[in-house]
């Protein structure tokens, strides 16, 4: 991690906080950053990552602006960890993309939408876009299956491949100097518990300061209902891909069959969820946000939500003639998606998933 | 905000007490308006840097440890005040204390077990999850929910008093001058640690190179207002409560994170590179109250911490970092000490360190011989370069002046007779119970338990 300005105004906050220690109770961060008295960029990084934006610590500060300290942890953090996503994205020279990244979320995914439209206009005949399709193969007369399966297959492959390089890249540049023992099951465990029910968005058991200083789960709760809508989807893909190629049932299935039921209620916890946050977003105070990320994390809600919903209409309009252009429109979404997988908000996931790694193992090496 | 009306009790302060009083005065049916001196963002007195109370229990809660009894508590009072204390007020507040926590915490106040960096208290206090400014921010909403009227930017000038009966408050409303008329008025609006001029009555421009730890509104007003109208006044106005902080601290408001606790692990000399006071008297807790005051007498209010390389994992980092230099002469340089004068109390002090077992959270055998004065625990040779220095000034917590009140929170007059219907609590009053020393966590203590009493007593005269 390079030293920038941010970094230095971390690193100044983090000395305060290091004196001061009443937050210790809030989250993992300050635990963390109780055993350490220097911190290097990567430490800082990797605290940074490990915050998950709870902001009880901001509501709590008696430094927070207006004090003169300006002690701002969740709005600083949240600024180093986007810094972290652009300097270690690969290949480096997308790291620019997290600049604007509102603007590139929203231009990839125009581009990605009107590319499957015009594909699917050359490809096949333009008149299937708006005539109904009905029967075994519908989708695939639409959108050829050589198409969607190697289109969504390559830029998949590419945005789980670069991600993972990214998070690599992370990793490294963040480890501490030595002493860790290696990454054993029991702390991967413990990240895997906490990736799984936010522990730290808990704040000690009431729940984090969602909206103003009163605490609340509701942004906990609504990060689960994406978080999960999201898993349910892709096992709905999975499913589809295995009754595709293993049981040789083809789309579309019936309304209760496995992928439809999966998908439905993934979709409706990925919209909830994802209109919900960006309701949040949009009423809570606004003191401890870093308001200069708003519109990537916009961006990518919005398609998320974008994705969801189309799939549901999809769903419910596949024996009319708008089945043609929502199934472009989808899947024209879903590219998009997967092409901002590495330079997205996205990346946060693997990012947080290894700083709670790294904070498990430190938690289990009993440093201080 | 309507001020023709006549409210059933006017609170005056903003932090944990005068919010306990005006909550208990709201629960109690009174109609409440609560004037706060800061702005929103700064509300909350010296609570905002508060971190927890000390309460009795007789077994251990899910944030107290074992049990704390009425004898030990009063013995623990006793002990730092040196009998400047009222018995009857304050065993009645510790005996309150118990049931502290359990009000605050249907305030909204949320707790925590202590963990890290706490002084070890986690047996004695309970803390705040967040620190006091999260439990300002819960009595604040709790205030709001039960329909009391809070007025920021509000200071209270003036508190008209006939024979012992408060009859208007004057006050400066986002800088315009008003009256509020109220059948009960509650004084929590602080100490006078703020106000220099005050200060410097007793201690001259000494008092312009001390630092106030808390916040800025403390500035006596209401205090001096009532002293000046015939109440009966308790507590030494010379004294107040100081720690060691670093002397790069802001002038106001640097709260907590200020303090330095690297004195039990340093030498500690003024400005002509004298050392003063036995660094290693006692253990960090039982002494980090008296430095403040030894800091303040010495020439300009200075005093520099030397150490070396491998005291400074011994005690909690600072936020301006230390001081640090290849030799002790360099370092007396970085310092605007004389160098050859630092060289020979260094000097002089190693050779008197006697050989021992380091300890560095009980009274260990490390100390000096033939030393003056001495340092009985925690002596090891400055030697291990870099050498650290930190500069010290004294931090003022609190002045322990006060107005005296009775066992229900009323104040009493210079005649010798409760006043009819004005009511204080907080630190305002605390010197009727704490004359001189500090207990950790015992200001928030008598606030609350103080706050509860002047709120219901205001609420049954105001009803009456």
């Amino acid at each position: 991690m390079r030293e920038t300005e941010t970094v230095a105004e971390a690193r100044r906050q983090m000395e305060i906080c290091n004196a001061c220690r009443y937050c210790e109770g809030y989250c993992a961060v300050f635990p963390a950053m109780a055993m350490r008295r220097a911190f290097s960029a990567g430490d800082l990084a990797h605290l940074a990552n490990l915050c998950h934006g709870c902001k009880g610590c901001y509501h709590a500060c008696q430094y927070a602006p207006p004090h003169p300290f300006g002690v701002n942890i969740p709005a600083t953090f949240a600024t180093l960890r986007h810094e972290s996503y652009a300097q270690h994205a690969w290949p480096p020279a997308m790291g620019r993309l997290f600049e604007r990244n509102g603007t590139v979320v929203t231009a990839v995914t125009v581009l990605a939408v009107t590319l499957v439209l015009l594909l699917t206009m050359a490809l096949q005949d333009p008149a299937v876009l708006y005539t109904a399709q009905t029967g075994t193969g519908a989708f695939f007369r639409v959108i050829p299956y050589w198409l969607m399966v190697g289109m969504a297959g390559l830029s998949f492959g590419w945005g789980l491949f670069a991600m993972g390089m990214g998070a690599w890249r992370y990793w490294r540049a963040t480890a501490p100097g030595a002493g860790l023992p290696p990454a054993s099951l029991g702390a991967a465990a413990e990240a895997a518990g906490d990736i799984l029910t936010l522990r730290n968005l808990g704040g000690g058991g009431h729940g984090c300061n969602d909206l103003d200083d009163r605490f609340g789960m509701t942004k906990r709760w609504l990060h689960h209902a994406m978080f999960y809508g999201f898993l349910l989807c892709f096992a709905a893909t999975t499913a589809g891909a295995i009754y595709h190629h293993v049981f040789g049932w083809k789309s579309p299935h019936a309304f209760l069959s496995l992928p439809v039921q999966l998908g439905t209620w993934g979709g409706v916890g990925l919209m909830v969820g994802t209109a919900g946050l960006i309701w949040l977003k949009t009423v809570t105070d606004p003191g401890p946000v870093a308001k200069r990320l708003l519109g990537g994390e916009y961006a990518m809600l919005g398609l998320l939500f974008l994705i969801a919903a189309t799939g549901l209409l999809l769903l419910a309009l596949r024996h009319t003639g708008a089945m043609g252009v929502m199934l472009a429109l989808h899947l024209g979404f879903v590219l998009a998606f997967f092409l901002l997988l590495p330079y997205s908000k996205m990346v946060h996931g693997a990012y947080r998933g290894l700083a709670l790694l790294r904070n498990a193992r430190e938690r289990r090496a009993g440093r201080g | 905000m309507d001020f023709e009306r006549v409210w059933d009790v006017l609170v005056v302060g903003g932090g944990n007490a005068a919010l306990c009083a005006a909550i208990s005065a709201r629960r109690a049916g009174a109609s409440v308006v609560l004037a706060e001196h800061a702005p929103r963002a700064m509300r909350g007195g010296n609570s905002r840097h508060t971190r927890n109370l000390r309460a009795l229990h007789r077994a251990p809660t899910d944030v107290l440890t074992e049990s704390y009894l009425e004898e030990e508590y009063w013995d623990d009072l006793l002990r730092v005040t040196g009998g400047r204390t009222d018995e009857a007020l304050a065993r009645m507040t510790i005996r309150a204390s118990e049931h502290a926590p359990g009000f605050l915490r249907e305030c909204g106040v949320v707790f925590q077990p202590s963990l890290s960096g706490t002084l070890s208290l986690s047996r004695t206090n309970a803390f705040f999850l967040g620190g006091g400014k999260a439990l300002v921010n819960a009595l604040y909403r709790t205030a709001e929910r039960l329909g009391i009227t809070i007025l920021y930017d509000t200071e209270v000038q003036h508190i008209a008093l006939e024979d012992g009966f408060a009859r208007e408050a004057i006050v400066a409303w986002r800088g315009f001058p008003r009256r509020i008329r109220f059948k009960a008025v509650v004084a929590s609006a602080g100490g006078f640690q703020a106000n220099r001029e005050w200060l410097r009555r007793y201690w001259g421009d000494a008092a312009d190179r001390f630092q106030i730890r808390g916040t800025p509104y403390a500035q006596g007003r209401v205090l001096r207002n009532l002293l000046d109208q015939g109440v009966q006044e308790v507590g030494d106005p010379t004294q107040f409560h100081a720690v060691a902080n670093d002397a790069r601290a802001p002038m106001e408001d640097g709260g907590l994170a200020m303090r330095l606790d690297c004195v039990p692990f340093s030498i500690v000399v003024n400005r002509n590179c004298e050392r003063f006071y036995d660094e290693g008297e006692d253990v960090w807790p039982k002494r980090y109250a008296i430095w403040g005051r030894l800091i303040a007498q010495q020439p300009e209010s200075r005093a520099f911490a030397i150490t070396d390389s491998t005291a400074l994992t011994d005690y909690l980092p600072s936020v301006f970092p230390p001081v640090r230099a290849g030799t002790i002469r360099e370092l007396a340089g970085a310092l605007g000490l004389d160098p050859d004068r630092l060289e020979r109390v260094v000097a002089d002090y190693n050779a008197a360190v006697r050989p021992g077992a380091f300890h560095p959270t009980k009274l260990d055998e490390c100390r000096t011989e033939g030393l003056t004065p001495p340092k009985s625990h925690w002596a090891r040779r400055i030697e291990t370069p870099p050498f650290i220095g930190h500069p010290l000034a004294p931090g003022i917590t609190f002045t322990f002046l006060g107005v005296k009140v009775n066992a229900r929170a009323r104040v009493m007059m210079q005649d010798g007779k409760p006043s009819a219907n004005l009511f204080a609590s907080g630190e305002i009053m605390a010197g009727n119970i704490l004359g001189q020393g500090y207990l950790a966590g015992f200001g928030m203590t008598i606030g609350t338990v103080f706050g509860r009493i002047a709120g219901e007593e205001a609420a049954r005269h105001a009803r009456n």
